[in-house]
């Protein structure tokens, strides 16, 4: 079992490396493992369902003003861009707060193609972080599974 | 920082029967700081709840203004009767969170009462160093108590500042909503209690922007701006 522990343990350490390597992840993501502890094991599992929770609604906001061709209240679009970009920002998700300034830039320019690609963007980019993070969340369950610890990953 | 490790270890057993998402937690203990949050992003609300609850203090997080006006009681006409200069509400510190390093925003802030000011995203080493503080402001201070819940601390919303209760109270605001403004009470626009200093081995990383001159309040070490 030590060995399969020992795998995993490895798996799980370079893998979150290379999420912080790649930009899916910045140090408030560190900060929120900093919040969990034994009492609460799934805080940043919580925290970060509820991010992409937030993701899809706010999302739909845009999207739907995005769709009032002609029309565009791009103040809407925009705050609902804001909204995402500070949740983002809260929970360490690198790439999508990128994104959001872009977006928001945008929608104060009221450039209706760039908020439409920003949409398109930064939708794939949530989707890929979910996917990421559940095989990330997967491989600390297997770890404990096999009876082992959560490494602490050391990032710099 | 606690004050001994027994009432350390007790605010972590009242902690861990705590889930996400529940807006109380247990009874107060007379020295313990009690904060009202104020965010409308649900993801903030639970992130600055976990941060502070980590630091012992007992948290009442709500998602507007209003709310946060509802929680205190000042919500209807009767509360700006109640509501004057004298009132110990005044004394109550308010710290402001926002997204946005727009120097003049954030100054203005401090002159407007404002005790602090916390650029998000919070980091845990930012509450701690909050918790010191108003640890000694809850000291310094009188135990002038309401109505209300002792020791509340408020984190409400954008300028005007809410009105607070008792001191050694505190409020953290959130300025990055599209709430709508607070009712008419009558705002008094404290006079910044004494600075109150703090130790700078609590800070994180020192990244300091130039602070204006004149300003009576204690500027937080702001982190490298351009974030957004």
């Amino acid at each position: 079992m030590d060995a399969l522990v020992a795998q995993l343990q490895m798996q799980f350490r370079d893998y979150t490396i290379s999420l912080y390597q790649q930009g899916f992840l910045d140090d408030q993501f560190t900060e929120l493992k900093k919040l969990q502890d034994d009492a609460s094991p799934d805080f940043v599992a919580e925290v970060l369902s509820l991010f992409f929770e937030d993701c899809v609604k706010l999302i739909g906001n845009m999207a739907r003003a995005l769709d009032q061709k002609g029309t565009v209240d791009f103040n809407q679009v925009g705050a609902s861009v804001h909204q995402l970009k500070g949740s983002s920002s809260s929970v360490g998700a690198k790439r999508v707060k990128g994104l959001c300034v872009s977006f928001k830039e945008f929608c104060e320019a009221k450039n209706y193609e760039g908020c439409v690609r920003c949409l398109q963007q930064v939708d794939i980019e949530y989707k890929t972080l979910q996917t990421k993070l559940q095989d990330m969340f997967n491989l600390e369950k297997q770890i404990i599974e096999a009876g082992g610890r959560v490494p602490q990953v050391d990032i710099n | 920082m606690p004050r001994d490790g027994g009432v350390s270890c007790l605010r972590r057993s009242e902690m861990i029967g705590i889930g996400i998402g529940e807006l109380e937690s247990p009874p107060l203990d007379s020295d313990q700081v009690h904060v009202l949050a104020v965010d409308d992003s649900l993801v903030d609300r639970i992130v600055i709840e976990r941060l502070l609850r980590i630091t012992s203090c007992k948290v009442t997080a709500v998602d507007s203004g209003w709310r946060a006006l509802e929680f205190l009681g000042l919500d209807d006409d009767k509360a700006s009767v109640e509501f004057d200069e004298s009132t110990s509400f005044r004394e109550v510190p308010v710290v402001i969170m926002s997204s946005e390093n727009v120097l003049t925003r954030i100054d203005r802030c401090l002159e407007e009462g404002a005790e602090d000011f916390l650029l998000k995203p919070v980091k845990l080493a930012d509450v701690k160093r909050l918790r010191n503080y108003l640890t000694r402001d809850v000291k310094v201070a009188d135990g002038n108590k309401s109505k209300l819940p002792e020791n509340l601390s408020n984190f409400s919303y954008p300028a005007p500042i809410t009105p607070l209760p008792p001191p050694s109270t505190t409020a953290m605001e959130s300025l990055d909503t599209n709430s709508r403004p607070l009712p008419p009470v009558d705002f008094v626009s404290s006079s910044p209690p004494s600075p109150i200093e703090y130790d700078d081995s609590l800070t994180t990383s020192p990244e300091s922007l130039t602070s204006p001159v004149d300003s009576p309040m204690r500027r937080l070490e702001m982190r490298s701006p351009g974030l957004d």
